[in-house]
């Protein structure tokens, strides 16, 4: 996978929780991944399609879904498990929207599917020619989990932009 | 932060409708709203179900995101305009890029706002959507005076 293509998910990432839950998101490890993407906690999926296609899960562990549902909804005590998976859900659609738009100012045109919980314990799908980056970056309570899978479509690498 | 509440000529309060698919979105869209002044006169959540409340409410704005299931807010736009070029609407998306911005100010949206929204900056667009909104409107009320 192009590398480029991953600095605008690590700089979006960072910027939204900076924003929406006032504190810093470190990135702690970057690695490839194979086969099927196991969840940690609660997490939501993005496709795209496009000149760039694929697939963006976003994980929040425990610790840091409960952080972001307490920071966001401004609620006293625990929230409750649906407010916090709509919360992730959000969040979600924040990184990957911002993400999107830095990768559309460099010339890469797709559509952003609305974010869908991702619910089951294994799963998907890095198709069989994308292969997959998992990054994982530290909040002061628990750790947010990227899993991209995105390739560049064949139509768009004629013209792929500098 | 406090806000002096909105107003638009004679309207004690501006009502909005807020069109997400996100719960959470939307609710924290109202809290804004509500911070302005402003009034919730319905929410939505996709394209279609927004059409369908804009003809049963007739907000003096829309807050509209754009990706959404069923029908994105920018084809909605297309539609409300069509049947009410007076429709004040401010897209409010994660997805900020030219192409977007562009095409859903060609189909009859006001301005554009980039989640994750800062209130202040929100409060602002939309207090300038209001005031051009009452310009463009002034001299046709103007035309009928004596």
């Amino acid at each position: 996978m192009n590398m480029d293509l991953i600095q605008p998910f690590i700089n979006s990432l960072d910027a939204v929780i900076s924003e929406t839950m006032r504190c810093s998101a470190r990135i702690a490890d970057v690695t490839m991944e194979e086969g099927n993407y196991q969840r940690t906690g609660i997490a939501a999926l993005v496709l795209l399609s496009g000149d760039l296609e694929g697939r963006i899960i976003l994980d929040m562990d425990a610790a840091a879904a409960s952080q972001a549902a307490s920071e966001l909804s401004e609620i006293t005590g625990p929230p409750s498990e649906e407010t916090t998976r709509e919360i992730v859900c959000e969040l979600t659609n924040m990184v990957i929207g911002n993400s999107v738009t830095q990768l559309n100012d460099r010339g890469f045109k797709f559509r952003v599917h609305p974010p869908e919980l991702f619910l089951i314990d294994v799963g998907p799908w890095g198709t069989l020619d994308s292969e997959t980056v998992l990054l994982r970056f530290e909040l002061p309570k628990g750790a947010v989990y990227l899993n991209i899978a995105v390739h560049e479509h064949m139509d768009a690498l004629v013209g792929s932009p500098a | 932060m406090e806000f002096k509440p909105l107003t638009s000529g004679d309207r004690p309060k501006i009502r909005f409708l807020v069109v997400d698919d996100s719960v959470f979105a939307r609710k924290n869209i109202c809290k804004m709203v509500e911070a302005f002044g402003g009034e919730i006169a319905g929410e939505a959540g996709d394209g279609i179900a927004a059409i369908a409340k804009y003809n049963d409410t007739h907000p003096d704005i829309v807050l509209m995101d754009i990706t959404m299931p069923k029908m994105e807010g920018i084809e909605a736009v297309e539609r409300i305009v069509h049947d009410h070029p007076e429709a004040c609407i401010v897209m409010v998306s994660s997805v900020g890029y030219q192409d977007n911005i562009l095409s859903a100010l060609q189909k009859g949206a006001r301005h554009f706002v980039q989640k994750p929204v800062k209130p202040e900056a929100f409060y602002e667009i939309i207090r300038y959507v209001l005031s051009e909104n009452s310009e463009t409107t002034r001299p046709a009320e103007a035309e009928v005076q004596p």
